[in-house]
């Protein structure tokens, strides 16, 4: 027990490593969803481009919903927000940190869906392999219209008979795929540059504000979390006492209904006590039966 | 569970090694990414150079920002900065001292990223394919051609199922050369790297070592200085919300009692320790008012002087209360990790 609860301490203190740990998870997922993914481009005008795009932003907005489902701080964050303020003032500055923290959190599984997606190049070359200048690429550069944009939106799949050998769609798929990790990396140094900027400059504004208020918002995850275990500690027991009263009533019932003779000697009352006077077949039936169908009050005064 | 206590202070006594953990991790993230990523030269001639060089120096420079953005020294570094003098004078030695840590170990994951990507070829290969010295290695009898169409042809090296220029030079030959160099260009990286951190290694403790001690002390001090204040807080705030909260209830508790004008309760000489616990919340209807009004009206941030501790005791919170007829007391410990 002991253990437990110093294991269960220690995240209370360290709330922040157990959501960094959950957000590290996250955005393995991803990987790891991307790379399960079976992608496979319909390689039709029109549905390239929805297909495409679909794939490289719902999957990041769902990655969202999760990172913040799964922080506890959200709702944390909430709570507080909703509160009436009562004998005590809400500070607006806690609710925003709480709020940037989490979001921060959060953006991490789907930039790296994203960045993931465009370095590996298969969503941008199905999406916009339509709208590429023809006349740039050999193969087709002759070719009537309508037909230019039936062979593009076939440039992702390989093995389409009209695709197979064909060394323009090489050409085609190597330029989509070269600008789409091009823009896989420039996304990923802008990011990265803004978190070092941030992290960087943080400390020259405002730090001891900013040391009150982490403060006072890990305060509030702490309070909310001894509040929790002060109801559950006392929940036991209430239910304990209930459940003695209740055993306690039946005890005496049965002592009216029934004429049982004092129980002889006194070496068995230790017994008798954890018996509560309930000995046999019929009596553990009664009990059974109205404890389901007559439940004592919520009431241990 | 001491095993575990005992590896914790040995991360948090030693940032250092912390540090140097997450650099080697790092490193071989960097090699890992590498290889999981699909190197693609475009084949084109204007877009050669810049695929190739960005993907040899881009990715290294992102590696090198998220040395210093993983690196909680950081905001360390700018908090020690940035901070009015008050009582506490700044020493730039240490300063110093912690951004010169913080930079060396950001630099290995780019370096072996540039190491790998010149020693594997394909970046140099794909970025200077244009620039073959046609007369040492080309085909005595290649075709007239114009220096655009010359140009297109020799961009399309890197990529030997689309190269059309066997005449001209031999896929082959071009790719052996540019590779050649390429590595040469990798081990002299690595060489000029390691020659650089023995020299820094062997020539540092000949120049003002008494000062580098006396900077590595402080900085330590000033990182450790700062997880013990925090973790002081952590246990101020745990101490003060469990008496906040106990106020609170005894609070809850006092009022009820004051409303409801009625007889006296029986208290069975052995109820001690449970009725206390139950902190005089005993049926449906009060833990909810009890409940709705933790939500509606919680209580001020301000503890009644009576909770706060008058000796100086040390009370543990898993101790049952030694004096039952005293009042009861809840104090605030402080407990120390050093």
């Amino acid at each position: 027990m002991d253990r437990f609860r110093m294991i269960f301490q220690y995240f209370q203190s360290n709330s922040e490593s157990v959501m960094n740990g959950i957000c590290g998870l996250l955005a393995l997922a991803s990987v790891k969803m991307y790379t399960s993914f079976d992608f496979s481009c319909p390689c039709l005008p029109q549905y390239n481009m929805a297909y495409g795009l679909g794939i490289m932003f719902v999957s990041p907005i769902i990655l969202f919903l999760c990172g913040l489902i799964l922080n506890r701080q959200s709702l944390v964050m909430l709570e507080e927000w909703r509160r009436p303020p009562g004998c005590r003032k809400k500070d607006l500055a806690v609710i925003r940190y709480l709020c940037s923290s989490i979001m921060q959190r959060a953006m991490v599984a789907p930039v790296v869906w994203i960045v993931v997606t465009l370095l590996d190049g298969k969503c941008l070359i199905c999406a916009f392999s339509g709208s590429v200048d023809p006349e740039k690429f050999v193969g087709f550069a002759n070719v009537s219209t309508e037909q230019v944009q039936q062979l593009l939106a076939k440039v992702p799949c390989k093995d389409d008979e009209l695709m197979r050998n064909n060394t323009s769609r090489r050409a085609v798929s190597r330029y989509l795929r070269c600008w789409s990790q091009a823009l896989g990396w420039s996304i990923l140094l802008i990011l990265i540059i803004a978190a070092f900027l941030a992290r960087w400059l943080r400390p020259c504004f405002n730090q001891a504000t900013l040391l009150q208020v982490r403060h006072w918002s890990n305060y509030i995850d702490i309070e909310q979390k001894i509040f929790e275990e002060t109801c559950c500690e006392h929940s036991r027991l209430f239910a304990h006492k209930c459940i003695l009263h209740f055993f306690e009533s039946m005890q005496q019932e049965i002592k009216l209904h029934s004429f049982s003779l004092p129980g002889e000697g006194e070496g068995a009352e230790g017994e008798e006590d954890l018996l509560r006077g309930i000995t046999d077949q019929d009596q553990v039936n009664k009990l059974l039966k109205t404890w389901y169908s007559e439940k004592p009050p919520l009431d241990v005064s | 569970m001491d095993k575990f206590r005992m590896i914790f202070q040995f991360f948090q006594s030693n940032q250092e090694s912390f540090m140097n953990g997450i650099c080697g991790i790092m490193a071989l993230a960097s090699t890992q990414m590498y290889s999981a990523f699909d190197f693609n030269c475009p084949c084109l001639p204007h877009y050669n150079l810049a695929y190739g060089l960005g993907i040899l120096l881009v990715p290294p420079f992102i590696l090198f920002l998220l040395g210093f953005v993983l690196n909680n020294n950081i905001s360390m570094l700018a908090e020690e900065w940035r901070r009015p003098q008050g009582r506490r004078r700044k020493d730039p030695a240490v300063l110093r001292y912690m951004f010169c840590s913080m930079a060396q170990r950001a630099m290995i994951a780019p370096a072996v990223w540039v190491s790998v990507t010149l020693l594997d070829g394909k970046c140099i290969t794909c970025a200077f394919c244009t620039s073959v010295p046609l007369e040492s290695l080309g085909n005595a009898s290649h075709p007239r051609l114009s220096q655009g169409e010359i140009q297109r042809v020799l961009a399309r090296i890197p990529c030997k199922d689309i190269y059309n220029g066997q005449q001209l030079i031999a896929n082959e030959v071009a790719v052996r050369y540019l590779r050649c160099i390429s590595q040469a260009l990798g081990w002299c990286f690595v060489l000029l790297m390691t020659t650089l951190a023995f020299l820094v290694r062997s020539l540092r403790p000949c120049f003002s070592q008494a000062a580098f001690l006396k900077s590595r002390y402080w900085s330590h001090y000033i990182d450790i200085e700062r997880k013990l204040f925090d973790e002081t807080c952590a246990e101020h705030a745990r101490s003060f919300a469990k008496v906040c909260i106990q106020q609170f209830f005894e609070g809850m508790s006092t009022d009820l009692v004051a409303a409801r004008c009625h007889l006296p309760r029986k208290a069975p000489a052995d109820a001690g320790e449970a009725a206390e616990k139950l902190l005089g919340i005993t049926d449906q209807g009060t833990m909810n008012m009890a409940l709705k009004s933790w939500h509606r009206c919680k209580p001020p941030l301000h503890l009644h002087p009576p909770a706060l501790p008058t000796g100086n005791g040390w009370a543990g919170e898993g101790q049952p209360p030694t004096h039952p007829s005293a009042p009861r007391r809840e104090t605030a410990a402080y407990y120390s990790w050093v």
